[in-house]
């Protein structure tokens, strides 16, 4: 699976710094280290979302926070590799 | 509200501004004829003896507008009929010259060229005279005048001399495109030829990015342009235009000092790479120290190789000061990375094409690098920035003897010393004094521009170079 996380002005100043290191942890707890790439985005678009844009494959862009991110986690990435 | 330093940077921009906007609206080619009476209405001349010179030099402004000689592989060229062909006279007595007793000119000449009238007036003996300046730092009066071409005055690695038309000729051998000459020469008869043609065309076929995405990347030097609107409205302003998204070339600043201060303490000694210019004049003027050149890409190239990592289909241009930056992106290492160049004056032409009034659009936001990396615009940054990489690195043991060279003259004198004498261990080189905030493609040029770089690295968001970077690092791609 592959993880595009903006790193755009815009989603850095929401701290997508932080999400990364977030998502790194979380794949490694998983042990989803060969199955998940993490990659990065300059802008996605969609600037004036609340949380940082993260697209999971091909899907549409999501709009991850600190607070949603395990929600999110577990049902865009756990349940579906 | 002035938007240039001088009158010649405004004739230029205007000649860019009208070429871009019949490009973007597809009657550039219809309508070419008709720029030279745009520019110069007439009937009355301004600047030269005719209206009709005055539009055939605007004629050649056009050319150099429109991507230049393809045929001269120099991006800095010559526009003869523009070349007043000031005298060449070099040192002059001038009618200040009192008739003194002291006779300190003649003292101080070395070869013995100064004589005297009968009213004890001096005179140079030009079959003797060397253009050393000695006398005329001498003379009590200041009745010495140096009259050399203001080209040859700007051109520091003595790539300008006169042709036997008596117009400014570029030696391509020596040049390094700095760009002094074209911000220097009074008459605007040297001009870095422009690539906006490409970069609207570029942005046109993406089809309002679809088809592909068009990045533009910054240099921090911004910071000390576009002075009177703010920064977030100047990107805004850029993504009017067409770009997808606007990114710091200062962030891959902060990669490059991070993988610079670790080459240096594996070689021991290393020259900078992020000024082409600097990099230019090594490769042309000193040969033999190629090798200490250092390996990284400079920084604008860095970032463009990444972004093109993260979207292959991209298309990257690279925004800022400089114009040895034009022949940098036309080298085959950078070509892959970099898809073109413009500069800050072009980026006003192309603003003003569009009848963008960046004043009063909404700010967005430009925040990728730390302070370090913003600070490579201006002299000693990049050193800094360099000491700090080695710090946050734990490499901060090896000692870090920076040579800050500000201007190609100081880099002249620290190449020189190289292998002779001790000078340092890393040399940092900035063709043009105050580094990048001092190039030939800035709109203006302040004494409070180095504080601008500074504030603006200081509202970075990150604070080291290993919180900006670690983004990057922690992405595999």
């Amino acid at each position: 699976m592959k993880i595009q996380i903006c790193i755009g002005s815009s989603c850095h100043l929401k701290d997508s710094r932080e999400l990364i290191e977030l998502f790194q942890k979380s794949i490694k707890e998983n042990n989803l280290e060969n199955q998940v790439a993490l990659m990065g985005s300059f802008c996605m678009g969609k600037c004036s979302n609340d949380g940082v844009s993260v697209r999971f494959d091909e899907g549409e862009v999501c709009s991850i926070t600190k607070e949603n991110f395990y929600k999110n986690f577990y049902e865009k990435v756990i349940k579906r590799v | 509200m002035k938007k240039f330093d001088t009158q010649v940077q405004y004739l230029k921009y205007k000649v860019l501004r009208e070429v871009a906007r019949k490009a973007w609206n597809d009657t550039l080619y219809d309508k070419l004829l008709d720029i030279p009476k745009i520019i110069i209405p007439g009937p009355e001349p301004t600047t030269r003896c005719c209206i009709y010179k005055e539009r055939a030099i605007v004629e050649e402004r056009m050319k150099l507008a429109m991507g230049g000689n393809p045929n001269n592989p120099n991006v800095i060229e010559v526009i003869n009929i523009a070349c007043d062909e000031c005298p060449v006279a070099g040192y002059e007595i001038t009618d200040v010259c009192r008739g003194c007793l002291a006779h300190r000119c003649q003292d101080a000449c070395k070869k013995d060229a100064i004589y005297f009238d009968h009213n004890q007036k001096a005179h140079i003996d030009k079959t003797k005279c060397v253009e050393c300046g000695k006398c005329s730092e001498a003379c009590p009066y200041g009745a010495i005048a140096n009259f050399k071409r203001p080209c040859e005055k700007a051109c520091k690695v003595k790539a300008i001399s006169m042709s036997e038309t008596k117009a400014a000729q570029i030696d391509n051998s020596k040049c390094i495109a700095c760009g002094a000459c074209v911000y220097q020469c009074p008459f605007g008869a040297i001009m870095d030829k422009s690539y906006i043609l490409n970069v609207i065309d570029l942005i046109k076929k993406s089809q309002n990015n679809e088809k592909y995405k068009v990045y533009a990347v910054v240099a921090p030097s911004i910071s000390s342009q576009f002075i009177h609107a703010k920064l977030g409205q100047v990107i805004s302003g850029i993504k009017e235009l067409g770009f997808f998204t606007v990114v710091e070339a200062a962030l891959g600043a902060d990669m490059v000092a991070y993988k610079e201060s670790k080459e240096l303490t594996e070689k021991g000694f290393l020259t900078s790479s992020c000024c082409p210019a600097f990099v230019m004049y090594i490769k042309k003027s000193f040969p033999k120290l190629v090798g200490h050149i250092s390996h990284n890409l400079s920084p604008a190239a860095e970032i463009a190789k990444y972004i093109k990592e993260t979207d292959p289909t991209s298309k990257v241009i690279f925004i800022g000061p400089c114009t040895a930056k034009k022949a940098e992106f036309l080298q085959e290492e950078q070509k892959k990375y970099i898809d073109s160049v413009l500069t800050f004056e072009e980026l006003q032409a192309l603003f003003d094409s569009k009848d963008l009034d960046i004043y009063s659009l909404s700010e967005d936001v430009l925040d990728n690098a730390s302070y370090y990396g913003r600070i490579f615009a201006r002299s000693g940054g990049l050193s800094d920035a360099v000491k700090q990489a080695l710090k946050e690195q734990g490499l901060a043991e090896f000692e870090l003897k920076p040579v800050v060279c500000n201007g190609i003259e100081q880099c002249k004198m620290a190449l020189l010393k190289v292998g002779k004498v001790d000078i340092g261990n890393f040399i940092e080189g900035m063709a043009c004094v105050g580094g990048c905030i001092g190039g030939a493609g800035c709109l203006t040029h302040g004494e409070k521009n180095k504080d601008e770089v500074d504030k603006y690295g200081m509202e970075a968001y990150e604070k080291t170079i290993s919180s900006a970077i670690s983004m990057i690092k922690n992405i595999n791609n």
